[in-house]
């Protein structure tokens, strides 16, 4: 049917008479090539808005590539906003599954092209029928949208045992259960899930809207579990990138895995060939956490004990003893009082590579305020995303040293916790998203 | 249709002196041709005999009578439950007739003791006649009838039991007026999008506490509801009672007085669909008697039988929809069937969150096909 239906759509030059964003983006592009004299390249805009064939070919500037070996949204510079969903599986059927993954890879690839989720478009489908893209992004650019997939431990065997789509024998070993650790207080409803989609783009809205879509698109195939919107990045995942700040006020993910470390990514971040089943070379797995931030007591405790918890200056982000933020902590430094000038307790030490047989991750994580809690406290913290080649040898560790000695545990709580498998990139308009593992 | 009012204050009136009335037959003149096909059917609260289930085509009459101790009701479905003819509200040793126009094809009929479920099933063959296709203007148009025909049979009912429960508020009969309240209802919700068309008298019948506006008085079902299951006092409910007859009455004319388009059906049915996605699943809309989920079935019914109408032009137009609508129709039907209570329906605050959850994911899945019935009505 979609077939079909993308046939007529181009028969009827239905591009050329509806306000897609991909058009609205190409005006504007227009312009700005007519004040900058290069005609040429608006020429080449146009022609691209009514190319159905290639979603990535002439995408406008703040595009992000959808096809490739890895997934986009891992190493991308990590763009502000987040909305994060967790999906259960509702049907038995493998086939449903398969074809709701082969429309979500495409309504993706449309959307993070600027394009409506729908070959239709928010209004250009006829309208006795509701319209096959939900409209709030309609005049919107791409905004840097990534939609990055995973799945979830229940997809290969759900919580009864059972296997329901036939890949049990294809769960990876390093998609292991994440064990308890000390003070995890995780509510079940808002952890796990079969199937995982983050989106993320400079614009909410943009990844609001990428959600809300594939939600609709997967009705009758799955269910939204949980969902967490994200504002304000929280890493950077490239050099080009300035380092954030977390809601307690302090730079975070200044020793994060980049983009541009390409010999450490192998090795820290992408699944290679040998590490378990073929179909999840070249992807990633992602560990979320939510961490509800216990707001109103650190802001009343002194900045000499913020820094001993974090085991950084809150001005510059340098460790403490050192005058530069990317200065390498020096765990071995003392004090004259022969006291560690990184204390054993703080954030620092304990998530050091050196004290973790080397383990690194893509943290990628997001702040976050759900309003208040009741109690005139804000619903707050950081919705913890990290990417890495096996978390059984990466955040299981360092969580574990964490959960036990930080003394940043006495202002947090994690309150969810998921772990996806996500797979390699979607390569070209042929492939969709678990073409490998369902075969 | 023309004369549908007088047609069911009359049949009302004849319901209650002897029992006997036909809401499945068709006004048009076609019905008065055809052969004479009478058959005898034999219900009780457990079997169901149909005498003859080899039928020429044409009209055929159903004598149904009930044996057993439930109340039971007779039902001639064709494909996808698409109903043909029915006669509801049988009495215990009643016998009631049903006259249907049955061209050939493969039918269904169905006994259902104490009103509820899938009932009782067995095949009913009709041969002979013209089975030449219809045009598809041809299919819609009977759609409109067919699904007018429904409509009228719903209305009938409501009036009759609203009636009912009428009568047990106003002689201060509080267990009974509780045992009627969520049945009167099902007639209502299952032709809710039809009832709501008409703007001034909903919100009087069936209007929640919080969408009466200033200046206007809380009347209707849901204040009822609210004296029921609240403080149990409805000593002061007579004039509001009366009232909701006479407003019920006013509905149940404009209701069988309205031509429908099949467009209207098509977004009745999503409509329908809608309405138990926003207001039964959350346990707003029976907020005292927590009976949501005889409303829920009520829609679901209301819904599927305005996409039964349409089914034989959309297996022309969308077949693979019709299908999918099969599938899910099939889906809400199980899931919410685990709910039932005897003949009824538990409470909606029986429910945990994740079966209210499982219900809310069935009906999002029905819904989507549904919402793109009208498109394939409209082309």
């Amino acid at each position: 049917m979609s077939t079909d239906a993308e046939k007529t759509s181009t028969d009827a030059g239905r591009p050329g008479t509806t306000l897609s964003r991909r058009r609205a983006i190409t005006l504007a592009g227009v312009g700005v090539a007519g004040v900058a004299g290069v005609a040429g390249g608006a020429g080449a805009l146009i022609r691209g808005a009514t190319d159905h064939a290639s979603a990535d070919a002439g995408a406008p500037a703040d595009a992000v590539p959808f096809h490739g070996a890895h997934q986009a949204g891992i190493t991308t510079p990590a763009q502000d906003r987040l909305h994060f969903v967790a999906f259960d599986v509702i049907t038995k059927d493998r086939g449903r599954l398969v074809a709701m993954l082969q429309e979500w890879t495409a309504a993706a690839a449309r959307m993070t092209a600027g394009r409506d989720a729908g070959v239709f478009g928010a209004v250009g489908g006829v309208p006795e029928a509701p319209p096959d893209d939900t409209g709030e992004a309609l005049g919107l650019p791409p905004s840097q949208l990534t939609v990055t997939v995973g799945f979830g431990p229940t997809l290969f065997r759900d919580a009864q045992g059972r296997d329901r789509f036939g890949i049990a024998d294809q769960r990876p070993p390093a998609l292991a259960d994440l064990p308890h650790f000390a003070g995890d207080a995780l509510r079940p409803e808002i952890s796990g899930g079969d199937l995982c989609v983050q989106a993320c783009a400079n614009d909410p809205q943009v990844a609001v809207h990428a959600i809300r879509n594939l939600a609709r698109i997967g009705m009758g195939v799955v269910s939204v579990r949980w969902s967490q919107l994200g504002f304000g990045r929280t890493s950077s995942t490239s050099r080009e990138q300035a380092t954030p700040r977390n809601l307690f006020g302090f730079k975070d993910g200044t020793a994060n895995l980049k983009a541009e470390d390409a010999a450490l990514l192998r090795e820290q971040l992408w699944a290679q060939p040998g590490d378990g089943p073929d179909w999840m070379t070249g992807g990633s797995y992602a560990v979320t956490r939510k961490i509800r931030m216990q707001i109103e007591t650190w802001d009343r405790s002194s900045l000499a004990e913020q820094e001993q918890i974090v085991g950084r200056t809150k001005g510059s982000g340098a460790p403490l003893g050192r005058s530069d933020e990317f200065d390498e902590p020096d765990l071995a430094a003392r004090a004259d009082d022969g006291q560690p000038v990184i204390a054993e307790t703080s954030h620092v030490r304990l998530a050091h590579p050196t004290l973790n047989n080397g383990a690194r991750l893509l943290r990628r994580g997001y702040n976050f305020v759900d309003g208040s809690d009741g109690l005139g406290r804000l619903d707050a913290g950081l919705f913890f995303i990290a990417y890495q080649r096996d978390p059984r040898r990466q955040f299981v560790p360092i969580q574990t040293q964490l959960s036990r000695h930080d003394a940043m545990n006495e202002y947090l709580r994690h309150v969810s916790s998921a772990l996806f498998a996500c797979p390699p990139g979607v390569t070209d308009a042929g492939d969709h998203w678990g073409r490998a593992l369902f075969g | 249709m023309r004369t549908t009012r007088f047609l069911v204050l009359a049949a009302t009136g004849v319901l209650a002196v002897t029992g006997v009335t036909a809401c499945g037959s068709d006004d048009d003149s076609s019905s008065a041709a055809g052969g004479g096909n009478s058959v005898t059917v034999k219900a009780t609260d457990t079997t169901c005999e149909v005498a003859t289930t080899d039928l020429t085509a044409g009209q055929a009459t159903f004598s149904v009578t009930n044996s057993g101790s439930k109340v039971n009701e007779f039902y001639v479905y064709a494909a996808g439950d698409r109903v043909m003819g029915e006669v509801e509200n049988i009495a215990p040793g009643l016998t009631r007739e049903l006259r249907v126009e049955l061209p050939a094809g493969a039918y269904e009929t169905a006994c259902k003791p104490g009103m509820s479920g899938r009932g009782i099933r067995g095949a009913l063959k009709v041969s002979g006649g013209s089975a030449a296709p219809k045009a598809a203007d041809a299919l819609l148009t009977e759609a409109t009838a067919g699904y007018q025909r429904y409509v009228t049979s719903q209305t009938a009912e409501l009036l009759t039991r609203t009636g009912e429960f009428v009568a047990a508020v106003k002689a201060g009969d509080v267990a009974k007026a509780k045992a009627l309240y969520p049945v009167t209802r099902t007639y209502w919700e299952r032709i809710e999008p039809v009832a709501e068309s008409f703007g001034d008298l909903d919100p009087k019948i069936d209007g929640r506490e919080e969408v009466i506006e200033e200046g206007m008085e809380f009347t209707g079902f849901h204040r009822i509801e609210k004296d029921l299951w609240t403080t149990g006092d409805i000593t002061k409910d007579g004039p509001i009672a009366d009232r909701l007859l006479v407003d019920v009455k006013a509905i149940v004319a404009k209701a069988n007085a309205e031509k429908l388009t099949p467009l209207q059906l098509a977004n009745g049915a999503k409509a329908l669909l809608d309405e138990v996605a926003s207001g039964k699943i959350t346990g707003e809309e029976e907020r005292y008697s927590h009976t949501d989920l005889w409303d829920f079935n009520a829609n679901l019914e209301g819904s599927k039988a305005a996409v039964a109408a349409l089914r034989p032009a959309l297996e022309q137009r969308a077949p693979e929809l019709v299908k999918q609508l099969d599938t899910e129709f099939a889906n809400v039907e199980k899931a919410l069937g685990q709910h039932r209570a005897g003949d009824g329906w538990k409470l909606h605050t029986e429910l945990s969150t994740t079966q209210l959850k499982e219900l809310s994911d069935s009906i999002n899945a029905l819904a989507e096909p549904v919402s793109k019935v009208a498109a394939a009505v409209a082309r």
